[in-house]
């Protein structure tokens, strides 16, 4: 409860700006359209207009300044925009609707998911192999670490045209991607925590004569738990981001990529502001509900302190 | 000083060629070799520890007490020398789970209850459900952790939590305890009573005991044969047997017997020291 205010007072301060940088970005725009009507603008010409910078431009025409804020294309749209545009296509619109973003999300979230399902598993089979062979340690980290240096955005197109050609479409591509992105956090979190055991711990163990697999179950794993979900949270995040560029490359007709493409190729910058807005919206609600399982899972481990 | 010096005849062992020798070393060399070159941390240690014994390693840090106590549970192999535990190389011992270990930190899993720790070597060497709840009862019973089966380990003091790893390292039929200065972290008080109380365990469950210590006043008030070590390289330099009586209460330590032997063992570590 006491980070509330924090928190508060950064959001309102960003609003505060986002409020305050429509006037300038858009004023232009906005005094071509008053000049079109019947308003008069100072200067006329709109050639002039141009040479005039966007303070100046404001302070010369204060008339105008409301209407920068309800542009049909901005440059910057306003807040209240984007929320009046959120509202409208998650709410006012049936969810099977082409133009709602609950449609779209769906689309993205089921590629998010599936791959960070397999991203997930891939990366904790990866991290048990890396933490029981020393081979794996030793072939295995480079590689992972490498496959992250790649530019998401230079290969994603090469898997989607990859799997395009093997006849396959849709949702595996993209959860591939979502997969490529989430594996090496869990990998380096699980890695991380299967050796978070201290040599006094394992010690134990051996005092017991136990074998790999009972250190494995009843050490290693359990000592692994919070680690884990730490790699999860980044996991999901880099997901979403993964599905999302995946959907960017093919033109793809439906997800939260189509829409920000769309929005950009037909000169709907609300469109676009308003699948990035879903999209961080939805990264926060994931990040969220990993955050509470965490809370729950530590709690009923014991280790909630 | 004059009655504990030399050979104690009043206990030493009467049936001590009856009795057979649990734990066996002779000549135990130990080099570790480090990136700043070899360390020297056991050299010619030779000690017969016999069954119900209680014995105290005490020495500055560095002597090798751990190292020693290591190298009988099997966790450290020596680079010369012969070491038996029940007539097993320690690796057979530990294998065939001939010893409690109790390390310096408690040690607890955090996720598991204190019953659940102390079940944690019972589930590993497969006793069945039911002897494993009898037997968590009992030895929380024995360590007087009796309502304190389902709380968690940060729910404990420190002593508690040290008291919870006594009594896993109990739970299964090991007639050996290890222990590597189990209460060094305890305040005086605390220490006082769970030394009162490891006797008391001692007693009834007739183990034989091997116990790391800091501190002159627990090695003479628990053991029945106080290993002084010397370091650099860590050897023995005095080994006493002790004359109280397996009886003990803690005013035993006001007697002129309990601070001859103390004076004996100080004198021990002094000479340790003077030889550096
Ligand atoms: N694994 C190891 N590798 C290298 N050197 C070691 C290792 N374990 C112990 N030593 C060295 O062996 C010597 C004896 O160490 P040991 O831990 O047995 O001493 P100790 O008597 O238990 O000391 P303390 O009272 O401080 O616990 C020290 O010089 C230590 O640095
Ligand atoms: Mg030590």
């Amino acid at each position: 409860m006491r980070s509330v205010l924090p928190v508060l007072t950064i959001v309102a301060f960003i609003l505060g700006f986002w409020t305050l940088a429509v006037v300038p970005m858009n004023i232009h725009l906005a005094a071509d359209q008053a000049a079109r009507g019947d308003m008069v603008v100072e200067p006329d010409d709109a050639r002039a207009r141009q040479e005039v910078g966007a303070f100046a431009l404001a302070l010369g025409n204060p008339a105008v300044i409301p209407m920068t804020y309800t542009l049909d294309r901005p440059r910057l749209p306003g807040p209240q925009q984007v929320v009046v545009e959120l509202w409208n296509t998650v709410f006012a619109v049936a969810p099977t609707s082409n133009r709602s973003l609950i449609y779209h999300g769906w689309v993205t979230l089921s590629a998010t998911l599936l791959g960070f399902g397999m991203g997930t598993a891939l990366g904790i089979a990866l991290a048990v192999g890396i933490v029981f062979s020393r081979t794996m340690d030793l072939s295995v980290m480079p590689w992972a670490i490498a496959s992250q240096t790649i530019p998401i955005l230079a290969l994603a197109p090469m898997i989607i045209v990859v799997m395009g050609a093997l006849g396959i479409q849709g949702l595996l591509p993209k959860a591939i991607i979502s997969a490529y992105l989430s594996f090496f956090p869990v990998v380096v979190g699980m890695v991380k925590g299967l050796r978070s055991p201290d040599a006094m711990q394992l010690d134990l163990l051996r005092t017991y004569s136990a074998g790999p697999a009972q250190g494995f179950w009843k050490l290693r794993l359990p000592a692994s738990v919070p680690y884990l979900f730490a790699s999860l949270k980044i996991g999901i995040s880099a997901s979403l981001v993964g599905a999302i560029v995946g959907e960017l490359p093919t033109g793809a007709r439906a997800g939260f990529g189509a829409r920000m493409l769309v929005g950009d190729q037909y000169g709907q910058p609300l469109v676009t502001w308003a699948a990035l807005f879903a999209a961080a919206i939805t990264a926060a609600a994931l990040v969220g509900l990993f955050a509470a399982l965490e809370r729950v899972t530590l709690k009923r481990m014991g280790m909630a302190a | 000083m004059v009655s504990v010096d030399g050979n104690p005849q009043g206990l030493e062992h009467s049936a001590k060629t009856a009795r057979s020798a649990v734990i066996s070393a002779s000549s135990v060399d130990l080099t570790f070799q480090t990136n700043d070159g070899p360390v020297h941390a056991l050299k010619d240690v030779s000690l017969d520890i016999e069954k119900g014994d209680f014995v105290s390693f005490i020495g500055p840090s560095g002597c090798g007490k751990t190292t020693f106590l290591r190298c009988i549970a099997g966790l450290e192999t020596p680079t010369g020398g012969a070491l038996s535990v029940n007539g097993m190389t320690p690796d057979e011992a530990r294998r065939a789970r001939a010893y409690g270990y109790v390390f310096q930190a408690a040690g607890l899993y955090p996720w598991r209850t204190i019953g659940g720790n102390v079940k944690l070597p019972l589930e590993i060497m497969g006793y069945s459900k039911a002897e494993q709840e009898a037997r968590v009862r009992r030895v929380l019973e024995l360590v007087d952790l009796a309502g304190f089966a389902r709380k968690y380990p940060w729910q404990l003091s420190g002593g508690m939590q040290q008291r919870a790893s006594i009594a896993r390292a109990l739970a299964f039929d090991a007639d050996i305890l290890l222990m590597d200065e189990p209460f060094g972290a305890l305040d005086e008080i605390v220490r006082d009573h769970l030394n009162e109380q490891l006797l008391q365990l001692w007693a009834r469950t007739e183990k034989t005991i091997g116990f790391v210590t800091h501190s002159i006043p627990e090695a003479v008030y628990l053991s029945t044969k106080i290993v002084v070590m010397s370091p650099r390289p860590g050897r023995i330099a005095d080994v006493i047997e002790s004359t109280l009586p397996r009886e003990r209460p803690l005013d035993i330590r006001d007697s002129p017997e309990f601070i001859a032997i103390a004076h004996r063992v100080r004198d021990g570590l002094r000479a340790g020291h003077a030889d550096d």
